[in-house]
């Protein structure tokens, strides 16, 4: 029996500022203090303040120590575990109140949070099997095998209302029906972990801190639809999240969860891992599919879908990380208590991973319908450096903008695709004054055209040619009639290209051009970049009456591109000025301008 | 494993072990005092016969925390039950009188006035 329990988080984020570290510093110092048999130390999933981290819980007590460092281990260890003393200074701030250390549960970032697919991320030691049956692990499974038929599982996932949290929305009850209805000898079940949008890692957090979940849901899914074998295609980009996921995989095999004759029904399931090399568009299901066969990760084209036809000729369905992830707690709770939840076609919850210009990066989990105004500026803890909210990005590079005039919208799917943009898989990422949506455009449009897999005109080339407008006119060279060309191709694009990825690709662009074209004006009749982003559109400049001649701009720029004697005001050569800002982030008069 | 049972069992073993990390609201607070003076007199010895009965009886919905000093040295080891907006302050505790207050004060829900700081004053 330990009185205390140490949870540090293990997740990617906390792990690359050193959280192991910690753990083991924590280890060391409980031993020297005798208290090994009292105290134990957990390394657990994300816990979603990735801001804060590294995050250190110490319970029963529940107190959140942000930004540990493994200094303060010995701190923690002599005050609060040897005498009690909660060390206030180390304690996440929106947790203590003049002095009184109120719940977590209180803060704006959890209190407005309903997790359920992260339910056990922070809570649990994912490499501990009997930790997960601890909070009802693989009851679901017991209860399916045990007293459900496949048809009823099948009900009771489309009775919940769930849809794939992947990006698409497709109901996952009505795939998992079509690939029941279709006979053949094998099925297969499989499971999208291949997160590519750049800003998003909910998947890659889930199965950090809960890979169980994955996998009951996994053997949920096979039960239903008549599979006995499973595959994970997950990036090889994820490290922890693979040997998590293989360390559970074995565990569950050694417990009889997987393997044959599970709680001796009669079933038998096994799963298999995929590493995938990291290509953005075997995201796509049919690319996926491609790719586990060991073939090159390229879409096919659809009809027929995987559910009639999907990897090595079987029917099969394929599902997202957070999809699965809820499929236990639906089986446990019924589908009613999950369709109780969000709005009236979107139901339960969705994970987002906050990012860009907000306070609070990190992993949240809300009720579909939240306002994109509760997320930012609640949970998210608003814009920093008092800077104002412009907008935000979701569904990465599929996805649109989201403009500051639409903050009260209610996050979901449909709601999403009326303003122009998608649910996607939960990036999203935030954007203030200092965000050229021209550039934003082209940033995720040359993610696009690096990752098109090629084997379509309109996607391989279209988006190419897209940039290049793009570039004319972030570059000043642009003109109105560019406009009317971009829209054009844009179009081109998303009606011609075979897979979702070029289907999409022009997203960005035609969301900033529907909500921001006064920007892309500006780059091109007035030759300049409002928020100051655009470089070839910038210019420095000394003011005369401000400029002392101290002549610290002139020994900073690499560039030699500024001159002037002492005590008189110095000037820049723009033809050789490179704009890297160095002469303005230095002058203490602030006598330097960028326009 | 074969069946539920066996899925239940280790359910219920690790069960008692995870709920030390459920920040029940509503839990009563059992609060030892942990200064220098406290674990000098043998609170620690204290606070770990209380988790140890709390586990034997499988009692839920109880939090068992520490404190630092409570102010009142000469009658460490000190321990404060919080039940609700009911506080109860026992002093000079003993292995013993720790099993007395967990059978009747959390328990039956009757505290124990002969170990209360009022009685021993």
């Amino acid at each position: 029996m330990f009185r205390s329990h140490v949870m540090v988080c293990g997740g990617t984020g906390c792990t690359s500022s050193n959280s192991q570290k910690i753990i083991d510093e924590f280890n060391k110092e409980i031993k020297a203090a005798g208290l090994s048999e009292e105290v134990q130390v957990v390394k657990t999933g994300c816990f979603g303040l990735c801001a804060l981290g590294p995050i250190v819980v110490v319970h029963p007590e529940g107190s959140f120590y942000s930004r540990v460092k493994p200094e303060d281990v010995k701190e923690i260890v002599l005050e609060h575990l040897l005498k009690g003393r909660v060390v206030t200074r180390l304690l996440y701030d929106e947790t203590v109140n003049e002095g009184i250390v109120t719940s977590l549960n209180n803060t704006n970032f959890y209190k407005n949070q309903m997790r359920v697919a992260l339910r056990n991320c922070g809570r649990i030691d994912p490499n501990n099997i009997e930790e997960y049956i601890a909070y009802d692990g693989y009851r679901a499974l017991g209860k399916v095998l045990t007293e459900m038929t496949p048809e009823q599982v099948i009900k009771t996932v489309l009775d919940s209302g769930l849809r794939g949290r992947g990006g698409g929305g497709f109901p996952t009850g009505r795939k998992w029906s079509l690939a029941a209805m279709n006979e053949a000898e094998q099925k297969y079940v499989c499971c999208n972990a291949d997160e590519g949008d750049p800003g998003a890692f909910m998947d890659r957090s889930i199965l950090e801190g809960d890979p169980h979940a994955v996998i009951e849901a996994m053997a949920i899914a096979g039960y239903a639809i008549g599979a006995t074998k499973g595959y994970v295609y997950i990036r090889a980009e994820y490290p922890i999240a693979v040997q998590r996921l293989q360390k559970a995989i074995d565990d569950a095999r050694e417990y009889g969860l997987l393997g044959e004759n599970i709680f001796s029904t009669g079933f038998d399931f096994d799963i298999e891992i995929k590493l995938g090399a990291g290509a953005f568009v075997c995201g796509e299901e049919t690319a996926l599919l491609n790719s586990i066969e060991g073939k090159r990760g390229e879409p096919r084209p659809r009809p027929p879908f995987p559910a009639q036809k999907g990897l090595f000729g079987k029917p099969t369905i394929l599902n997202n990380v957070e999809t699965y992830a809820n499929i236990p707690q639906i089986i446990l709770k019924g589908p009613e208590w999950f369709s109780s939840i969000g709005t009236e076609k979107s139901k339960g919850t969705k994970v987002f991973a906050l990012g860009g210009k907000i306070k609070h990066t990190g992993l949240v989990e809300i009720p579909m319908g939240t306002t994109l105004r509760t997320v930012i500026e609640d949970i998210g803890g608003g814009i920093p450096n008092g800077k104002k909210f412009k907008a935000a990005q979701t569904g990465g590079p599929s996805g649109g903008c989201i403009p500051a005039s639409l903050i009260d919208t209610p996050i979901d799917y449909d709601n999403l695709i009326a303003i122009g943009s998608m649910m996607g898989s939960g990036g999203l990422i935030v954007m203030d004054d200092d965000t050229c949506m021209v550039d934003i455009a082209k940033f995720f449009l040359q993610f696009t055209v690096e990752e098109s897999c090629g084997k379509c005109t309109p996607c391989r080339v279209g988006t190419k040619r897209l940039l290049e407008l793009l570039n004319k006119i972030t570059s000043g060279n642009g003109t109105m009639e560019d406009l009317d060309k971009i829209e054009d191709l844009c179009h081109f694009i998303k009606e011609n290209s075979q897979c979702g990825l070029g289907q999409t690709a022009p997203n960005p662009v035609l969301s900033t051009l529907r909500y921001f074209r006064d920007e892309y004006i500006s780059h091109i009749v007035d030759k300049t970049c409002p928020a100051g982003v655009c470089k070839d559109l910038l210019k420095y400049r000394i003011l005369e009456d401000k400029c002392k001649g101290c002549t610290m701009c002139k020994r900073v720029c690499p560039a030699g591109a500024i001159s002037g004697e002492v005590r008189n005001p110095h000037i820049i050569d723009t033809s050789k000025c490179i704009k890297c800002g160095a002469c303005l982030a230095n002058c203490k008069f602030g006598a330097i301008v960028k326009e | 494993m074969k069946n539920l049972q066996e899925l239940q069992d280790i359910r219920d073993k690790m069960k008692t072990i995870v709920n030390t990390r459920e920040n029940h609201d509503d839990s009563v607070n059992i609060i030892v005092g942990m200064a220098t003076c406290g674990i000098a007199a043998g609170a620690r010895d204290i606070l770990n016969k209380f988790n140890e009965e709390i586990l034997k009886r499988d009692i839920h919905g109880v939090m068992v925390s520490q404190s630092g000093c409570m102010g009142n040295c000469q009658y460490e080891p000190m321990v404060q039950i919080i039940d609700g907006d009911k506080k109860t302050t026992y002093v000079c505790i003993t292995p013993e009188k720790v099993k007395k207050i967990v059978e009747q004060h959390i328990i039956k829900k009757i505290p124990v006035t002969e170990f209360t700081i009022d009685q021993v004053k």
